[in-house]
């Protein structure tokens, strides 16, 4: 097997890895039991889904991945603050 | 599909190596948001992925587009600055929401109120009904 | 400096930040980008933060090699904990450590250091009483993370922060 022929493989299985975290991630997400075990999960749903897109960045060749790997980081961020301030508080703005 | 560039073979094998262990490092901290067995544990299991999981997927990333263009691409290093930054802020908030609402309800899971007090700011009403 | 560079390394920060968003170091980058590192920490300014010194660049250093390192050693511990462990998670618990600092910049740099590392995680810190809850989740022996926490990170913070 050439090494660009391993490469690709390699990738694949990065990219299969990254999916069952997302899965184990999704599982939390989906059965709790309690709001922050909900929250907890989608933060790691998010980290991983910004690396898969980083792995895609070098399946694909292409540097536009990062940006999107960049937004969803940053998004992830927010909305999970946003989500724990709201747990503390009951509101997200004081 | 798959358009991988020209590399020699010692850089597509280091490439393969980072994301393959990087991947591998996250799904094992996702395992442990599984298997872990109660939520202050599993606040550990996301940090594998946001650490090392992360920097390795992103230098793997960056060494092959470096190789690939031939010329420095490093801005990988931003988002690891950034999640290196905001994981652990998120973490924090999110585990201090937690013991916050574990210790309105009374919870004997968690450390009483004389250790933690400044949690609920002086003047400030406890919410009386439990929420899911 | 204080007149037009109040944060000049905020100022560097942010024009290198974009300059690799634009992946160019063309001189119109490198203009566009100052122009407007000036004026972040303008506005920085404004708010009247206040003002961190780092004292020891060496040991700010030394500190970074040594979280690095601790990051990786923990990454495996966990990781171990994660996959061996029949039941993970028996012997995590609260604990409380004292500590001396009071510097607020280095106890911000302590909170991300000990909850980016995988295993410990930073609840709750009372500065009344200057104590510092923590979350450990391999928690055998409690002098062992109090023995890790001041003696490797919090000395360094102090040299470097007060």
């Amino acid at each position: 097997m050439s090494a660009l022929g391993f490469l690709g493989w390699a990738i694949v299985a990065a990219q299969v890895m990254l999916g069952l975290a997302m899965c184990c991630a999704t599982f939390r997400l989906a059965t709790g039991p309690r709001a922050q075990d909900r929250i907890l999960g989608l933060d790691t749903l998010y980290v991983t889904a910004m690396l898969m897109l980083v792995t895609f960045g070098i399946r694909t060749g292409s540097t536009l991945y990062f940006e999107a790997a960049l937004v969803i980081g940053l998004l992830g961020f927010v909305s999970t603050v946003a989500l724990a301030k709201f747990l503390m508080r009951g509101e997200v703005i004081e | 599909m798959t358009a991988l560039g020209d590399l020699p073979a010692w850089a597509a094998f280091l490439v393969a190596f980072c994301v393959l262990l990087g991947a591998a490092v996250t799904l094992i901290g996702s395992i442990g948001l599984l298997r872990l067995s109660n939520f202050y544990a599993r606040v550990h299991a996301p940090t594998l992925g946001a650490t090392l999981g992360m920097v390795s997927i992103l230098l793997g990333s960056a060494f092959y587009f470096t190789m690939l263009e031939g010329r420095p691409v490093v801005h990988e290093i931003l988002i690891a600055v950034f999640v290196t930054l905001t994981t652990p802020v998120t973490l924090m908030l999110l585990a201090r929401a937690a013991l916050y609402r574990d210790r309105t309800e009374g919870s004997t899971e968690v450390p009483a109120s004389e250790v933690v007090e400044d949690l609920i700011p002086p003047g400030q009403e406890r919410p009386k009904e439990r929420m899911p | 400096m204080s007149g037009i560079l109040p944060y000049p390394l905020l100022s560097l920060a942010l024009l290198v930040l974009w300059l690799l968003l634009n992946q160019s170091i063309s001189a119109g980058h490198v203009i566009l980008g100052s122009v407007l590192a000036v004026l972040a920490s303008w506005a920085m300014a404004a708010l009247r933060p206040e003002k961190p010194r780092i004292r020891r660049p060496g040991a700010a250093l030394r500190l970074t090699g040594m979280v690095v390192v601790d990051i990786l050693r923990s990454n495996l511990a966990v990781g171990r904990i994660i996959v061996r462990s029949r039941e993970p998670g028996v012997n995590a618990g609260f604990m409380t450590i004292p500590l001396d600092m009071r510097s607020r910049q280095g106890l911000a740099v302590l909170s991300i250091i000990i909850t980016s590392t995988p295993g410990t995680i930073w609840m709750n810190y009372d500065a009344a009483k200057g104590t510092l809850l923590l979350h450990v989740l391999d928690l055998v022996d409690e002098t062992v993370w109090i023995r890790t926490i001041k003696g490797r990170y919090e000395r360094l913070l102090m040299e470097i922060f007060e």
